[in-house]
């Protein structure tokens, strides 16, 4: 890990609000945000769902454009989405028409980068996610968290100073997502870029975060910023200590104290996709 | 395999019993009160029309005329409704000033474009191409609209993220979102060209299996038409067959379920 890689990827966020919505149904998914995460951080955002964790990510990553306030990286204002800011969406977003290879290389492909070298590039990446010999697949040949290894490697290669993620393992089954959550923490000891995880569920962000940011129910804000400390490297074992039950027990207060009202979940292009009518009959 | 060998069995039973219907009831000359087969040609006599048509050495001159009009007319359609479904699909601007009219083109059936065809193109044979074209346009041109809005968003969000700009957004990930739904309207446009073809051949002063079709009807020869009615039926389905085959190798990641 060198010096100035791990000088990249700071975040600061300063006086946030982001609006959704048209018109009368406009409302504010996050509100007021002020936050520093330093780079190489791995922070985990937690929240009841609706809360606008994934709104804040998809400002992040530059999908969503803030109503007030600033949001920079590395002190250059966050304007449309960038390579440099990979996001990783709780369903898979690979390119079904694309080998397993080809999605890995797609952002190379889009930097220009010859056919030979982002092959090469690509196969190194999918061994590090452990996926050695599955690089000729279509994607829907794969389990649901192979595909979610393919989704971070596709990231990975254009070596981001953010790596988001919006519950990414949310869909796995519980013995693959633990598997999911050690793989990632191994990536990310050997890759130290600064990790933004939203999730809903509290033992994952324990168990992964330096740093975890609770937030309220909607508007969204910050209600509590906790230093995790539990040495690396981590393992499954963590999750049964006592310090950890003891945490886990402070954000169960913390999101109970919520008025327990269900909020249509959000997602980090916006509002939940409108079932739209057929314009015309085929 | 035996399974699906079995089920070829009742297929081609299917198609022989419909044959023997067709030659119970010429024969006898039914008359089935609504319907009746009194000057209903029998296969026979159809096959019959058929191999005197082969002889005539007439055959490979109407197949020529008609193929060339359909693929003419198709490969129109072909580029423009894929090029503006695209932008349709894509754009809200291109989709408010170019949808209305073509909805009001759409139900406008072939026959009714003979007169215009006539008065507005030079040659018999542009109209004719003209005619099959609007028979293939408008499936294809909608099933690409619809393919393109089907396109999942996050997947383009994701291609942004990753650093796509506006053409490769949409080479890489519009258009081979939207091609299974591209080639199925491919397909079904290929079926409705021919269609409107024996329309188009009205036209026609000479050859061309439409024109065949028509001109043995009005001269009365009935085994003609059903032979000239057969040939496009067979002619439609084989085309149609090679796109969804040729489809089939573009989309090599299409595939059913539950086959790997």
């Amino acid at each position: 890990m060198s010096v100035f890689q791990h000088l990249e990827g700071r975040i600061e966020i300063r006086g946030l609000s982001i609006s959704l919505g048209e018109g009368d149904t406009a409302f504010e998914a996050v509100q007021g945000l002020d936050c520093q995460i330093e780079p190489g951080q791995f922070v985990c955002i937690l929240g009841p769902s609706g809360c606008g964790k994934s709104t804040l990510l998809g400002a992040l990553a530059g999908h969503l454009q803030p109503r007030t306030g600033t949001l920079n990286v590395d002190g250059a204002a966050v304007a449309g989405p960038s390579p440099q800011r990979g996001m990783v969406f709780q369903q898979h977003t690979l390119f079904p028409w694309r080998t397993v290879r080809d999605n890995v290389a797609f952002g190379l492909k889009m930097q220009g980068i010859g056919k030979a070298e982002r092959h090469k590039a690509a196969d190194e990446i999918l061994a590090l996610v452990g996926l050695e010999g599955f690089a000729g697949r279509w994607p829907d040949q794969l389990s649901g968290g192979m595909q979610q290894r393919v989704e971070i490697a596709r990231v990975l290669v254009n070596r981001p100073r953010l790596l988001l993620m919006d519950e990414p393992f949310g869909a796995l089954d519980a013995l693959t997502r633990l598997n999911m959550q050690e793989l990632l923490l191994d990536i990310w000891t050997r890759i130290r870029t600064t990790v933004v995880f939203v999730t809903h569920d509290i033992d994952e962000a324990l168990f992964l975060a330096d740093r975890l940011l609770v937030m309220s129910t909607r508007p969204g804000r910050i209600i509590e910023d906790l230093r995790l400390d539990f040495p690396r490297p981590r393992s499954t074992q963590l999750v049964t200590s006592p310090e950890f039950s003891h945490l886990k027990r402070h954000c169960l207060e913390l999101l109970r104290h919520e008025d327990g009202r269900q909020l249509p979940r959000l997602n980090p292009l916006g509002l939940p996709p409108e079932t739209k009518l057929p314009r015309f009959a085929l | 395999m035996s399974g699906s060998f079995l089920r070829w069995i009742p297929r081609v039973a299917s198609l022989l019993l419909c044959l023997l219907f067709w030659q119970l009831a010429a024969s006898h000359h039914w008359n089935l009160g609504l319907v009746t087969f009194a000057n209903v040609p029998t296969p026979v006599a159809v096959i019959e029309a058929a191999l005197g048509l082969g002889d005539s050495g007439k055959l490979g001159q109407h197949l020529g005329s008609s193929l060339g009009r359909v693929f003419a007319g198709y490969l129109a359609a072909l580029i423009i409704g894929v090029a503006l479904g695209l932008a349709i699909g894509r754009s809200k601007w291109a989709e408010d000033l170019l949808l209305p009219p073509l909805e009001v083109l759409r139900p406008i059936p072939a026959v009714a474009w003979i007169p215009l065809a006539i008065l507005m193109f030079p040659s018999s044979e542009l109209s004719m191409v003209f005619i099959t074209f609007t028979g293939a346009l408008f499936p294809i041109l909608l099933n690409t609209v619809h393919g393109v809005e089907g396109v999942d968003p996050r997947l383009i969000a994701s291609a942004k993220s990753l650093g796509a700009g506006r053409r490769a957004i949409l080479l890489e990930v519009v258009l081979p979102g939207a091609a299974p739904s591209i080639i199925t309207g491919l397909a079904i446009g290929m079926g409705t060209s021919w269609f409107c073809l024996v329309t188009a051949e009205m036209i026609s002063g000479q050859f061309g299996i439409g024109y065949y079709t028509w001109e043995s009807y009005t001269i009365q020869n009935y085994a003609d038409i059903v032979v000239g009615m057969l040939l496009i039926g067979v002619l439609g389905m084989g085309s149609s067959l090679l796109i969804k085959r040729l489809g089939g190798l573009f989309t090599p990641w299409h595939r059913p379920r539950g086959k790997a």
